[in-house]
Order: structure tokens, then C-alpha cells, then sequence
């Protein structure tokens, strides 16, 4: 009898594939975080991923947080009204955004705008030999172009999520007291009162994280790309896809981890 | 007297899986003076002067080189999109916090002249300039450190050829001027004629045949004369997959 060994054949090249992947993420991690913390580092660079990451994500973070804030606060008073419950609207809305809505919608915004911009330029950069080019000027690759993204990513983040969760919660307040008629001022003090630092320090913590993955995530495909214009088309796909995946996975892990502060 | 080597490449082999790039490259480059490579597509022209550069490690042999000060004109000169043609040429100084921006630029302006263009180019960017243009800013940019060896790659590649023999003048010139030791791969005969004191051709993975300019119409190395000729008919046959 002949034994049909194609589907085992194919699912080993796939798993040797999946390790090999894993494995080159790894090192790269390791040394992004090492070139990312020791010098030289380049300012100049590293301000110039700042005002990419922070300052043109901001407008599409704004609306993002914004709308979020406004449909969480209706959709809570929709149900809560059921049991006589929505003097809580506020605290929903505050603990929503604070915590899962104004880090995670950021990180998916920023992942789709920067990691594809990120992923694009590396692997331009990759297939027009830019990156050689950069060896041959005595310059490390991983210090000058790895290292200033990774570094913006982490500290532009967590403000755009600052940003972010004062723009949600301003949308709660703006659909509680023009559409749901709750009185401004009770609103306001209720949502200071139920206001707890870790809300804050948990999203915080979380947006640091996502934008490690994101500025990581752009970079190793990009760094890795090849074949031309598709391989950079692929690469771009792929940063956008599995940081996206990333962080929705990352935000579960964090969110345990905080669940009981 | 004893010609100094400057460039040596003993037994070098390097393989991507199954496939044997190089298969024992020996090379001896002296100091000043400019060897050419050439060989056909896929022979392991790209891959030998990777390995020299330590883009790519080779699996066995050794490579010496006695010098650290390199500069390198790629094949399509591999300009930093984000970046002013100056700030291009005088990537390696700022970088390495060799000179302040102000003497950076001014140096940069001075070895554009030597590649033949004006100062009105140095405040562009790359995506701005005609393919000529951008081998010249990038041989300006090999220049800038004054190094001591000097790679170049397919120089005349996608060039028409008034601005290739243009391109192949510089290059004759400005190693000469810094008394450089040049080592060029590429295909083009007419730009190996002119840039060349010695020829080397690699062939699957080895160099085969190894002489001067004169030497090389001498020759009655059936692979090198086939080569020369640019005839299909002869010893070397090209690989045509059919899918």
C-alpha cells in the first residue's frame, strides 16, 4: 500500500516555517530592546518618529476615542435605564475608555497609519539597498532605524492614550448631558469621584506595551522583506495584520493582570 | 619591491541552502590599484563583494582587508529617500560626529563638484534627481571619507552610454585622485575596459581567469573569450527554466 505522506510533508515544512518565524522574532525583540537602550542614539531620528506617531496620529485617535466615548454612554444608559441604573453611565463610560477603549482603539489606529508607513519605508529601504548602504556608512542599522521607532512608539503612546481618554470621556459627557439630559455638573463630579488612578496607569501601561508591538511589528517586516514591490506590499500587510492580532491578544494578557487593582 | 596587498580572499565559500554560491574564491587586490569582476548573472559577483563588505558571512574561507575606511557606490546608488543629497554625501561624517552640519555641507558641496554637479543640487532630495545624477551623489557619498578602498557595483547598470563612459571617467579619476584601491563588479566589458588595471572573472563560484586589460584579447581561455564576445555559443550556457 502506498502511504500519501504529502499532508504530513506539508504540515512539517508549515511548523518548521512557524518556528522559524517565531525564532527570528525573538532574536530581533531582543535586539531592538538592546540597541533601543544603549547608545549612540540619534535625537534627531527619534523626534522625527515622535511627531509621525504622536502628533499626526493624534486627529484620527481623537475621533476614534471620541465616537467611542459618545456610543459607549448611549449604549450603557440603553441598558441600564432597565433597572433604574443610570446614574452609573458615567462610570462606564470613564472605566470603558480609561481602560480597554481609548488604548485599544489608539493601538489599532496607530498599527494600520505607522506600522504600514513603518513596514512600508524599512522595506523600501531593504530592497533599494538602502539598509546596506546604511553597514557600509558605519552605521548600524538596528541603532538607527529600529531603535528611534521603538523608543517613539513606547513614549508617544501613552500620551496619544491620554489624549485620548480626556477626548472618550468628553463624547460620554457630551451624549449624557445634551442627549440623555443628565445635569453637567453631577456628571462631571460623579466621573472625578469614580476616578481611580489605575485606570489611568493601567491604560497607560497598556498603550507603552502596544506600542512596543506596533513599532516592533513594522519594523521586522519591513527589516525582513524582499522581492520588490510585492515582498514590501506584503511586508506592510503583515505588520498591520499580526500587530493588530498582537495587541487584542496582549490587551487580555494586561488586562488579567490589572483585573483585580 | 613587494606590491601590498590591500584586499585578500582566501578559499571563500558561502552556500543558501543547497545552492553553492561560491565555491572557493581566491583574490588578491594590491593597494592602488583597481580590479574588476565581471562574470555573468547568478555567478556570485553580488555575493563575493557582500561577503567582502560583511553584509553576508561566509561559511568557510578567510577575507582580509587592511582597512577599515571603505566607501561603496551601489548599484542604484541606494540614496536615503529622507534625506537632502547633501546630508547623503555626508552621511558617514554626521553620523559618526566627524564635523558640525555647517563644515558637513561644505565638504559635501566639495566632492559634489569633484563628481561633476553644481551646489544648487545639494539642498534636493534623491527622488528629484535623474538616474546619472544619482550614481554621481552616490559616488560622491563613497568619496566623502576619503577611504582607503573603494566597491563599486554594476556602476554603469540602467545608464545610457554617454553618461556610462561619463560615470566610468569618475570613477578613473576619482580613485586615482585618492589613490584608492577600487574593486567593481559588473557585466558591462566597455566599463571593465576602461575602469580596469587587472580583470578577474568569476565563474560558478571561482575565479577562473585573472589578468590585465591587454591580457584579456590574448587570452585563450574559452569561458573568457565567450564572455568578451558575448556569444551564446561557447562553454558557459546560461540556465533558461521553462515554468
Amino acid at each position: 500500500m502506498k502511504l500519501d505522506l504529502g499532508f504530513i510533508d506539508a504540515l512539517g515544512r508549515m511548523t518548521l516555517r512557524f518556528f522559524k518565524s517565531a525564532g527570528e522574532l525573538v532574536i530581533f525583540t531582543g535586539q531592538a530592546i538592546y540597541h533601543s537602550l544603549t547608545p549612540p542614539f540619534y535625537p534627531k531620528e527619534i523626534g522625527r518618529m515622535m511627531v509621525e506617531i504622536g502628533f499626526y496620529s493624534l486627529p484620527v485617535v481623537a475621533l476614534t476615542t471620541l465616537f467611542s466615548g459618545m456610543v459607549i454612554a448611549l449604549q450603557t444608559y440603553a441598558g441600564f435605564s432597565q433597572f433604574s441604573a443610570e446614574g452609573s453611565v458615567s462610570l462606564v463610560v470613564l472605566v470603558a475608555v480609561t481602560r480597554e477603549l481609548a488604548p485599544v482603539m489608539a493601538a489599532l489606529m496607530v498599527a494600520g497609519r505607522i506600522g504600514a508607513a513603518m513596514a512600508a519605508e524599512i522595506g523600501t529601504m531593504r530592497v533599494t539597498e538602502q539598509i546596506d548602504a546604511l553597514s557600509t556608512l558605519n552605521t548600524n542599522p538596528m541603532k538607527y532605524l529600529i531603535g528611534p521607532r521603538v523608543i517613539a512608539g513606547v513614549l508617544m503612546m501613552p500620551v496619544l492614550v491620554l489624549i485620548g481618554d480626556i477626548i472618550g470621556i468628553c463624547g460620554g459627557y457630551l451624549v449624557g448631558v445634551t442627549k440623555l439630559e443628565f445635569n453637567a455638573t453631577t456628571y462631571l463630579i460623579s466621573t472625578w469621584n469614580y476616578l481611580k488612578p489605575m485606570d489611568i496607569i493601567s491604560g497607560m501601561t497598556k498603550a507603552a506595551v502596544f506600542g512596543f508591538i506596533i513599532t516592533l511589528l513594522g519594523c521586522y517586516n519591513g527589516f525582513n522583506s524582499k522581492g520588490g514591490a510585492q515582498g514590501v506590499g506584503q511586508a506592510t500587510t503583515n505588520a498591520v495584520v499580526s500587530s493588530s492580532i498582537l495587541v487584542l491578544i496582549f490587551n487580555y494578557i494586561l488586562t488579567e493582570m490589572f483585573f483585580k487593582m | 619591491m613587494k606590491k601590498e596587498i590591500q584586499i585578500s580572499m582566501k578559499d571563500v565559500h558561502k552556500s543558501f541552502g543547497s545552492h553553492h554560491v561560491l565555491n572557493g574564491v581566491d583574490l588578491d587586490v594590491y593597494k592602488g590599484e583597481s580590479v574588476v569582476i565581471i562574470g555573468g548573472s547568478g555567478t556570485g559577483k553580488s555575493v563575493s563583494l557582500k561577503c567582502l563588505l560583511g553584509l553576508l558571512t561566509p561559511d568557510s574561507g578567510t577575507i582580509k582587508m587592511n582597512t577599515k575606511n571603505i566607501g561603496m557606490l551601489f548599484q542604484g546608488a541606494a540614496l536615503f529617500d529622507s534625506l537632502t543629497v547633501w546630508e547623503n554625501v555626508a552621511f558617514a561624517l554626521l553620523q559618526n560626529r566627524l564635523i558640525n552640519r555647517t563644515e558637513a555641507k561644505k565638504l559635501a558641496i566639495e566632492k559634489l563638484a569633484q563628481v561633476g554637479l553644481g551646489k544648487e543640487v545639494a539642498d534636493v532630495y534623491p527622488a528629484d534627481l535623474s538616474g546619472g545624477m544619482k550614481k554621481r551623489v552616490g559616488l560622491a557619498r563613497a568619496i566623502a571619507t576619503n577611504p582607503d578602498v573603494i566597491f563599486f557595483d554594476e556602476p554603469t547598470t540602467g545608464l545610457d552610454p554617454i553618461m556610462s563612459d561619463v560615470i566610468n571617467n569618475l570613477i578613473v579619476d576619482t580613485v586615482k585622485k585618492l589613490g584608492a584601491t577600487a574593486l567593481t563588479i559588473t557585466h558591462d566589458m566597455a566599463s571593465a575596459r576602461k575602469i580596469a588595471d587587472r580583470i578577474a572573472m568569476l565563474y560558478q563560484g571561482k575565479i577562473i581567469w585573472i589578468g590585465s586589460v591587454a591580457e584579456l584579447d590574448k587570452t585563450d581561455n574559452a569561458f573568457v573569450r565567450q564572455f568578451v564576445a558575448g556569444s551564446a555559443n561557447g562553454p558557459i550556457k546560461m540556465e533558461v527554466k521553462a515554468n
